[in-house]
């Protein structure tokens, strides 16, 4: 095929279109005005017929800009799938035909809007290019995993036995992580009714066995640089010693540490070597070998002892920890078992406000504790007092009376905190050049933005989504375990395996230059006009990814399989000089631009939207779908995310004679559905300033409205247009009409 | 329908919710080759009809939509719905998979226009709103639905209507003479992700769920919230369409109960505490919730949420398994009578409305499982299982979203292991 451009504009007659539209009309424009090079109107675009016309096209008459006006991009998608082309798709059905009434005074105003909307298609086909890897980063299947826990050890091992090589790093001298502590863990299969090997014995062993698997055990990270499938990671020995290894992606299982005791001395830690945590049980545990527990301040066997619950957790008081850690329930129940499978006659009490054991087994094992005779009762613990004897003091919650036990042994429920590195908000980084390792963090990543993941809620390296975990804010580092939040050991086993997936996700993406979550397969990434840069560095500071680098000249380096291709880095740019093969500040600017702008006293205002392609966008489907109408003047353009879009476009647009634009994103800030994380807090941050510029202009600032707009805001989405109709009605018609 | 292709280098995930089609993307965005069987019209399974998620309270519709993208872009995934797996043979690596496909009676010329269930005039309960509604006899099963196709029902057929609709259709896209197909898939391992179903509510005779018109379940209450339910998002009492502005949530409704499911379904607590989110948005300071409740399960990172719940005045927090529900006559209330058992004082509550927090069981009972796997007590498949059937989502325990996601990402790998061992010796 060769290189030279040539754009195919095909509209379509079906679904109404052709009795409502004259499509004759478009056709002229389309030739005429947007000069494609070959225009054809079909009665019935997506079916067999059809769609082999345009093949026919892209093969005899070398088409390779596919514009399809016809229905929205989110419908017929895979019929209008061709190889090696690229698709443009102009919205005249739920964009026009179904959100306009069938009416005569309407009609002229409906004609003017798909016609725009088949300019806009031809222009943006114009300033495309079907994009192409970059080819930056190779195959690499081997991977890293930090942490030699459970997690890391499942993570290991599931991905070697995908074929996959891993280099396991863990920072103590044994492999095992907290579950190497502990003497049994909660069953995991039917009957749930006793503890049960911890299983890291056999997880070693398998790591042993498999050759795909290279351990460093005492060794920390002490750099990470590159992008998925071209990571460079240094391992560092206790020695000093230093090895680089090459990797295509990285596993964090860095765990957690237990949540510091000595925070609680109202509950008597540190004041008797009998009140102990969780893990210090397990020591006990151990040493016992299924014997007797002995308490540690004399050696006594155990006869009594008191579970204390959610022990500075849950709590909001300072020092305490806000969460639940998830497991210590199922773990005390476990714990007062092995007192119970050696002696039944031990009392075993566990004082709780809620007892949390979901799930499958959770509940049988629950039975089981009290088919073994644990007791349990519903209570809050005011102090553990450890003069002369132990004396917990509590408020039995069913009785509703203050009361106390006075048992050998107190086991408090202590939770976990997160091994999540540096917080990267607090911690600065080195500037380019002049690299030094911090020993708290974890990864040392050599990135612009920070050595480790951003931190979301209470410590947690998270991606804060419910439908997508894994993904990170930097891509081709997956965290695994309970550093991303309070787990047990089954779910860290699920989560590791998960993890592992993703991993191999990132090296076969990087492979062949596809983007990652969520515009998976994109082969686009951003590149830059060297000589028109200024390094002002907003892209490096306001990418969502961390995903940009300043190289020894301080100019941005992409790290394209960093690159998620929202294009908040386009959006920042002040000089405009980033842009993708297939959405660029032109592919936007020149749809702005080209659309008819009626005369002031013809009394038809144009509003630019500007929609975000995951929410808004489809919210604005939806209602075309259920016939809920929105002004005639709306001109929508869907964004990849509203963080993409460069103020120049709003400006454009009120220099060039509209009347109003709206922007419509997700929800920011702390509960943020924005799926690229930080593009619709930057984008409302950018539109803050544009009061100055519509001032400069003698505009007023009622013509710029952005919003927060869900998915399901089917109803809201239109009326914000409308509500800028009206908007323009009160206030005037633009001056700036040529 | 174009040819299926299939090897024993294939994929095949059984389930097209939350679980089976993340399980199918991540295994298709690795590269490989994927089928996707959903037995109903459209994929998006169970979440597809829950008004919003906790804890961030944003809409299930905006992920979905993220995945559907996924699955329009990717080429080595097939979805296939209206389709079950009647039977499995064979071993890892290499199992016969026979499956059913329930004709549609509309095609893929279908443009999803509208036109054919404008023209037809029968309507039955609508699943989607768990029957609180009805739709028409040709029709989209949600506005978001994927496939964007309409389908016929069944019980049309033969009548007026079908050829209504038939006549209404420009595209040749509607075709009565559909006939059930049976496929023979060739496959190197399965994903099962067919995910629970509500317990059915009526079996707790003392909540008189099918004897009180004001109680509920909470599946229903979530298409009530919705503004593109039934109701149009109002909070009304289905015996006299009244707002429901006192309304009683009753938690392990059929959980953590011997004579019921005896598991706890991990997710019931959560959505009760959302679910008084509910009410403060359309009633403000006029509406009040009260949980009757056992232990509250609002585990780990997202506790915070429960504690914020508990400081609104307006929602009551009552230590109990509510021993019956009665109806009064004159005003149609539930009355809830149990006692409080902090404290033990008796109660004998009114309220507008009483929502169950129903658990969940798995969607295919243990006796009917189609495939030859371990299946625990609580019906749900074990994780040590063998072969290279491998569960995900709430098919392998009681889950919520982010644990059914994580899940079914963790089956993508143990099916990729199996496919590649089998690469690995075809060379």
């Amino acid at each position: 095929m060769s290189d030279e451009m040539k754009i195919g504009a095909y509209i379509c007659k079906g679904c109404g279109i052709g009795d409502r539209l004259n499509t004759q009309q478009m056709a002229t424009i389309a030739e005429r005005e947007a000069k494609a090079n070959v225009v054809r109107e079909h009665d019935y675009l997506c079916n067999a017929d059809g769609v082999a016309m345009i093949q026919k096209d892209i093969d005899e008459e070398g088409v390779n800009r596919v514009a399809i006006i016809a229905c929205s991009r989110r419908a017929k998608t895979e019929a209008f799938n061709f190889d090696g082309v690229a698709v443009i798709r102009g919205n005249i059905r739920e964009g026009v035909i179904w959100v306009r009434p069938d009416t005569e005074e309407a009609q002229e105003t409906t004609q003017e809007m798909a016609e725009d909307y088949t300019r806009m298609a031809v222009f943006e086909a114009r300033y495309q290019t079907p994009p192409k890897p970059s080819g930056q980063a190779g195959r690499n299947p081997h991977l890293l995993v930090v942490g030699g826990g459970i997690s890391g050890m499942t993570a290991a091992i599931e991905a070697a036995k995908a074929g996959y090589q891993v280099t396991l790093v863990e920072k103590e001298a044994e492999l095992g992580g907290t579950a190497g502590k502990l003497f049994k863990r909660v069953p995991n299969a039917h009957p749930f009714k006793d503890p049960m090997d911890t299983g890291v014995e056999a997880l070693k062993a398998a790591i042993e066995a498999d050759d795909r698997i290279t351990v460093h055990t005492s060794s920390t990270i002490t750099k990470t640089s590159g992008a998925p499938g071209r990571f460079s990671v240094d391992i560092t020995r206790e020695s000093g010693e230093t090895i680089t290894e090459n990797v295509g992606a990285i596993i964090q299982a860095s765990g957690f540490k237990p949540y510091d005791a000595n925070n609680l001395p109202e509950l008597g830690y540190g004041k008797s070597p009998d009140v102990v945590t969780q893990i210090e049980l397990e020591a006990l545990a151990k040493a016992a070998n299924g014997g007797p527990i002995k308490r540690p301040s004399d050696g006594k066997e155990v006869e009594s002892v008191v579970f204390v619950q959610c022990a500075g957790q849950r709590s909001d008081k300072e020092g305490h920890l806000p969460y639940c850690s998830g497991f210590c329930c199922n773990a005390s129940i476990k714990q007062a078992m092995y007192f119970k499978d050696a002696n039944p006659n031990v009392d075993t009490v566990v004082l709780y406000t809620d007892l949390r054991t979901p799930g499958a087994g959770g509940e049988d094992f629950y039975r089981a504790g009290q088919e073994k005779g644990v007791i349990f009762t519903k209570g809050t613990v005011s102090e553990v007092e450890t003069g002369g004897g132990l004396k917990v003091k509590f408020k039995d919650l069913i009785l509703d009376e203050d009361t106390e036990a006075q048992p050998d042994l107190v086991v408090l429920a202590t939770g976990t905190v997160p091994n999540s590195g540096v917080d990267i908000e607090e911690v600065p980084q080195n500037e380019p050049g002049e690299w030094e390792s911090d020993p708290n963090s974890v990864l040392n990543l050599a990135y612009r933005q920070g050595k480790d993941l951003p931190l979301l809620k209470h410590g947690f390296n998270d991606s804060h989504f419910i439908c997508f975990p894994y993904e990170t804010r930097r891509t081709g580092i997956y965290t695994a375990g309970p550093v991303r939040r309070p787990m047990d050991i089954q779910q860290a086993i699920e989560d590791a395996t998960g993890a592992a997936l993703k991993s191999i996700q990132a090296i076969e993406n990087a492979a062949q230059g596809r983007a990652a979550h969520p515009r998976s397969g994109d082969l686009s990434y951003p590149s830059f006009r060297k000589e028109g840069c200024t390094q002002c560095k907003r892209c490096t500071v306001e990418c969502p990814f961390g995903a940009i680098d300043e190289d020894e000249e301080r100019y941005p380096q992409f790290n394209e399989s960093r690159c998620r291709r929202c294009g908040t880095c386009m959006g920042a740019c002040p000089v405009r000089v980033i842009s993708f093969e297939n959405y660029s500040v032109d592919s936007v600017g020149q749809q702005i631009k080209n659309i008819e702008i009626p005369d002031e006293f013809d009394e038809k205002p144009r509003i630019l939207v500007l929609a975000c392609e995951n929410d808004a966008y489809p919210a604005l489907d939806m209602a075309a779908m259920k016939g809920i109408e929105y002004s005639a003047f709306a001109r929508v353009i869907p964004v990849r995310c509203l963080g993409s879009v460069n103020t120049i476009w709003v400006t454009d647009a009120l220099n060039t004679g509209y009347d109003g634009v709206v922007l419509m994103g997700c929800q920011k800030g702390e509960n943020y559905q924005c799926h690229f994380v930080k593009g619709s807090e930057m984008a409302h941050y950018r539109m803050s300033k544009v009061d100055d510029t519509l001032e400069q202009l003698n505009l007023e600032k009622e013509r710029v409205e952005t919003y927060e707009v869900a998915i399901t805001d089917v109803e809201r989405a239109p009326k914000l247009i409308n509500d800028m109709a009206e908007t323009i009605e009160k206030i005037g018609m633009s001056p700036f009409k040529f | 329908m174009s040819e299926i292709v299939a090897t024993n280098q294939t994929i095949l995930v059984v389930g097209g919710g939350i679980s089976g089609m993340t399980a199918a993307l991540e295994a298709a965005e690795c590269g490989k080759q994927v089928i996707l069987l959903e037995k109903n019209p459209s994929l998006g399974g169970r979440v597809s009809q829950l008004y919003r998620y906790f804890p961030k309270m944003c809409h299930p519709t905006c992920g979905v939509e993220i995945n559907y993208r996924r699955i329009k872009a990717n080429r080595n995934l097939r979805v296939i719905t209206m389709a079950e797996v009647a039977s499995v043979s064979g071993d890892e690596g290499n199992y016969q998979v026979k499956v059913k496909i329930s004709p549609r009676y509309v095609n893929e010329n279908c443009t999803a226009c509208g036109e054919c269930s404008k023209a037809v005039e029968a309507e039955f309960d609508d699943e989607y709103n768990y029957g609180l509604g009805k739709r028409k006899g040709a029709y989209l099963p949600y506005a978001m639905a994927y496939p964007q196709r309409y389908v016929i029902d069944p019980r049309i057929l033969g009548s007026d209507d079908a050829g209504k609709a038939k006549a209404a259709c420009k595209y040749d896209a509607i075709d009565l003479e559909q006939q059930e197909q049976e496929v023979d898939l060739n496959v190197g391992a399965i994903i099962w992700a067919t995910g629970w179903r509500p317990y059915d509510a009526a079996k707790i005779q003392p909540y008189g769920y099918d004897r009180i018109a004001n109680v509920i379940t909470s599946v229903e209450f979530e298409r009530m919230a919705d503004p593109y339910g039934p109701t149009g998002g109002k909070i009304l009492r289905p015996s006299d369409g009244k707002e429901a502005k006192d309304i009683a949530f009753i938690q392990c409704a059929g959980s953590r109960d011997r004579n019921h499911l005896k598991h706890c379904s991990r997710i019931c607590c959560m959505a009760s505490l959302k679910q008084t989110h509910y009410v403060r948005e359309k009633y403000g300071d006029d509406g009040k919730a009260t949980i009757y409740y056992i232990d509250i399960r609002a585990i780990d990172r997202i506790d915070d949420f429960h504690r914020k719940v508990k400081e609104d005045p307006n929602v009551t927090f009552v230590k109990s398994k509510v021993a019956s529900i009665v109806e009064d006559k004159a005003t149609g209330n539930p009355v809830l009578r149990g006692v409080n058992t902090e404290g033990y004082h008796r109660y004998e509550n009114p309220h507008d409305l009483v929502v169950l927090a129903v658990g969940m069981e798995p969607s295919v009972p243990a006796d009917q499982f189609p495939a030859d796997v371990t299946i625990n007590e609580e019906g749900f498949i074990e994780p040590t299982s063998q072969g290279a059937i491998f569960a995900a989502g709430c098919s392998s325990d009681a889950l919520d979203v982010n644990r059914a996601v994580q899940s079914a990402t963790a089956s993508a790998l143990r099916a990729i292991q199996v496919v590649n061992r089998v690469a690995g010796m075809e060379g």
